[in-house]
């Protein structure tokens, strides 16, 4: 996960975050100090996401699970990070799926019947969701207000939105399920930073032994959450 | 041309559950037996060890211990005059893979079913008289009964190590167990497992309701225990990774845990992983199987000869086996002709979500068969005439996981993301319980299994192709419980009730996860035009080639599977040790 050094596109980087927090959150809330010890989501590289695309997943995280006082927004826990590294994985290429055609029309119960990988689906998603912004706003999606991106994720997710060879619908629904698993998937997996999100909702993560606890009724589980690499929170 | 392996008596297809006890009986009694296993090998250690199963992405969301459909899959479709598409990835049911299949990876809930289950059709036509089962129900009775079953079911819970309260021991009711269940000749090997919240609050408005509640009978032990094959399980420490997991712990019961290592003692056992049965070979008459075809590990066809062929699959991949290898005649829904893949069935279930604020249950302290339950609606406790269905529910309030990502229940009308949905789970995470309905599915007439005309598998095989779709009994059905289950939810006096049952209408979804509890397709019975097995599970057409697991109920119970998928290997075993070998041929005459 360690990002190999490439000083250009990280410099780029650096530019796209610092535009996004401006645009979407005023004061930047999104990068605090504490939020830098593990791996760094301004220092990271993506790995699969163009700079576009990549400014597309920040500012989408970034209204999904957004900053507040609640508990850590998707970017303070790392989500995009996990996102990008799961493109390239089984889950993103669709490996263990079944990929073979004929592919036709059917009734949503009866499951995902697109050619696309969800990789594929993310790419198609975004241009055309950034076509569709800068047709009606003059502006891609990261350049709108928060007010603005709500409302666009709103018609993605109730499938308003009409796109070429992608459904705006499962588009929204592979990143909304992705950005959650982000929050909550143990830290091996890139994102839920430190643990916070865990913290938050006091699940205590791999610790995986409580016969002890088992008949202590309605008492709040009082220890911290642990990681598969042993890391405490 | 195939290579060709050297010949043995019994050739396994697949080493999941009922291949391992096949194994067991049939290498006890010196037979050579080889297992040829699809998916890779697969142990506790290393494969199962801890901190490497607590990863809710890798094994809960990402599903790695299942059978990967890109390999392996079905189509689906809801009638006979729609195109059937496939279930490209996973969701409605889970099949195993791997040695140990479907059993790494269960909750480890060890119901047997009821005496009355299994004789269906004689019980409802003479309790409530023929004209009650609707036409094209096409349920009927196994050809076994449980008095003939309950030596099987008792050593099968004895290897599982299972705990639990008996209701009913040779007849006596016990207090504290299900009062409702068929006569036990003895009590459960191991005591319940500790009880959490939930279960305390369920039991408490299930007494004031007048019924009777009891621990879910468990496959993941309450104590250290040692099988009668000399296998050790130790105490289940609720780590909360169960369904979906190999067990960390040696605590569920799983053919590794309870059977594997015992048998790879065996010198006249052996397996290979890695290698995909395509095809049992019959001979010219076609009365008898010469052996399988399979795809070894480097990709080569081999051809291994075997004087006796076990089928024992995923349910639904043996009627695929059957089908790929002419065993049988295939069913036609519209003539109402053939038997192979007739009677596909499924499960009803329903569910209620109950948010306290003020109870801290911590979700997390699980076990996949942690829960409490009554059988208070069981199906030999409804008047069917009465009621306007056939069919029955348990209900429980199970606590098997706090894993975040997909145990994550929110009130209804919950934002789905944004500040609202991070606000819901702080507020919420950890103060739910859930009380559900696991029910029976009937069978029919037009849901089958057959080979579809479209779509292939790697080695340009067809997949198997399900017709299946909500029926109006199992309807009716459901939406009792869903009154049952309310009047006890609202009882308890929640803050907030979340309820899911299936309403008229509904059609069947691939896409949540329900149960994997699919049986028929190659079903068991007394009559070689209505059932593809005769009593001991041996084809009626191929009397070298045996069928074990759930895809021989001829319905679904209202139960898991896994006590009677165990006990009915037994049986076969049985019949294959003190039959079978002593004179191949049917064991009963069609």
């Amino acid at each position: 996960m360690e990002s190999r050094p490439d000083d250009s596109r990280r410099r780029f980087m650096k530019g796209a975050l610092w535009m996004i927090s401006a645009t979407t959150l005023g004061t930047g809330v999104m990068l605090s100090p504490t939020a830098s010890a593990a791996s760094s989501l301004q220092d990271y590289k993506p790995v699969f996401f163009t700079p576009d695309e990549w400014a597309f997943v920040l500012a989408a995280c970034d209204r999904l699970i957004p900053a507040d006082d609640t508990g850590p927004s998707a970017l303070e826990a790392n989500v995009p990070i996990f996102i990008d590294l799961q493109m390239q994985g089984d889950f993103g290429q669709a490996r263990d799926w079944y990929m073979k055609g004929p592919f036709f029309e059917a009734p949503a119960e009866l499951g995902y019947q697109s050619p696309l990988t969800p990789a594929q689906t993310y790419q198609k998603g975004i241009a055309a969701t950034n076509t569709y912004c800068r047709q009606t706003f003059s502006k891609s999606f990261a350049e709108l207000s928060a007010e603005q991106q709500d409302q666009l994720l709103t018609l993605l997710q109730k499938d308003a939105l009409k796109f070429d060879g992608v459904s705006a619908k499962q588009f929204f629904d592979f990143l909304l399920q992705n950005t959650k698993e982000g929050y909550f998937a143990d830290p091996i997996h890139g994102g839920n930073k430190n643990m916070e999100p865990w913290k938050m909702i006091g699940f205590p993560g791999a610790r995986a032994s409580y016969l002890e606890w088992v008949d202590l009724h309605n008492v709040k589980y009082p220890m911290g959450p642990v990681s598969l690499n042993g890391d405490r929170g | 041309m195939a290579r060709q392996e050297k010949p043995v008596d019994v050739v396994l297809v697949g080493l999941g559950w009922t291949n391992s006890i096949m194994g067991m009986e049939l290498a006890q009694e010196g037979l050579s037996v080889l297992a040829l296993e699809r998916g890779e090998d697969r142990d506790t250690v290393p494969d199962f060890a801890y901190p490497k199963m607590a990863d809710e992405l890798t094994y809960g969301v990402r599903y790695k211990l299942m059978a990967k459909p890109a390999k392996s899959t079905i189509t689906v479709r809801h009638s006979l005059v729609e195109t059937a598409v496939p279930y490209r990835h996973l969701g409605s049911f889970l099949p195993g893979d791997g040695v140990g299949g479907a059993g790494t990876h269960w909750n480890g809930h060890t119901w047997r079913p009821m005496p009355e289950e299994l004789e269906l059709r004689s019980y409802v036509e003479n309790t409530f008289g023929k004209d009650i089962i609707p036409k094209d129900m096409t349920i009927q009775d196994y050809g076994v009964s449980y008095a003939e079953l309950e030596p099987h079911f008792d050593f099968f819970d004895k290897v599982l190590g299972v705990s639990g309260q008996a209701g009913n021991v040779n007849g006596k009711i016990h207090e504290g167990g299900n009062p409702f269940e068929g006569p036990r000749s003895n009590e459960y090997p191991l005591p319940p497992l500790k009880r959490t919240l939930n279960d305390d609050l369920f039991t408490q408005i299930a007494k004031a309701n007048g019924l009777h509640p009891f621990p879910l009978p468990s496959s993941n032990a309450s104590a250290a225990y040692t099988n009668p094959y000399g296998m050790q399980l130790g105490p289940c420490n609720f780590c909360g990774f169960c369904e979906r997991f190999g067990c960390l712990n040696f605590s569920k019961a799983s053919p590794q845990t309870c059977i594997l290592g015992a048998l790879k003692q065996h010198k006249n056992f052996s397996y290979r992983a890695n290698s995909e049965v395509l095809k049992v070979e019959l001979a010219d008459d076609k009365k008898t199987a010469k052996g399988v075809t399979y795809i070894d590990e480097q990709g080569e066809e081999v051809f291994q000869p075997a004087k006796l062929v076990i089928v024992g699959t995923f349910a639904y991949n043996n009627v695929r086996l059957l089908l790929l290898s002419g065993i049988g005649q295939p069913y036609d829904p519209v003539s109402n002709t053939g038997t192979v893949g007739r009677n596909y069935a499924y499960q009803t279930m329903g569910g209620a979500t109950l948010f306290f604020k003020d109870k801290f249950f911590n979700p997390f302290i699980g076990a996949g068969s942690n829960a409490t339950t009554v059988d208070d609606y069981a199906i030999n406790q409804i008047d069917f005439a009465k009621e306007g269905f056939i069919g029955g529910s348990y209900l429980l309030a199970a606590q098997t996981n706090g894993q975040p990502i997909r145990s994550m229940p929110l009130p209804t009308g919950s934002p789905s993301w944004g500040a609202g949905w991070k606000k819901a789970t702080k507020e919420y995470y950890g103060h739910s319980m859930s009380i559900s309905s696991h029910g029976s599915n009937m069978s029919y007439r037009d849901c089958y299994l057959s080979l579809d005309p479209n779509y292939k598998d790697d080695h340009g095989l067809p997949l198997l192709r399900l017709t299946f779709d909500w029926k109006d009994n199992d309807i009716r059905m459901t939406q009792f419980m869903k009154g049952k289950v309310e009047a006890l939810a609202k009882g308890l006096a929640p803050d907030h009730l979340n309820t899911s049952f299936k309403d008229f209408g509904a059609k069947y979804d691939v896409r949540p996860y329900q149960t994997t509890h699919n049986v028929g397709g190659a079903i068991m019975g007394t009559d070689p035009k209505t059932s593809v097995l005769n009593r001991y599970l041996q084809s009626w057409d191929v009397h070298n080639v045996f069928v074990l697991g759930s895809s021989a109920f001829p319905q679904n119970l209202q139960y898991n599977p896994t006590m009677l998928v165990g006990a009915l290997a037994y049986w076969s075993a049985k019949a294959i040790r003190e039959q079978y070998l002593k004179k191949p041929g049917p064991l009963v005459q069609a």
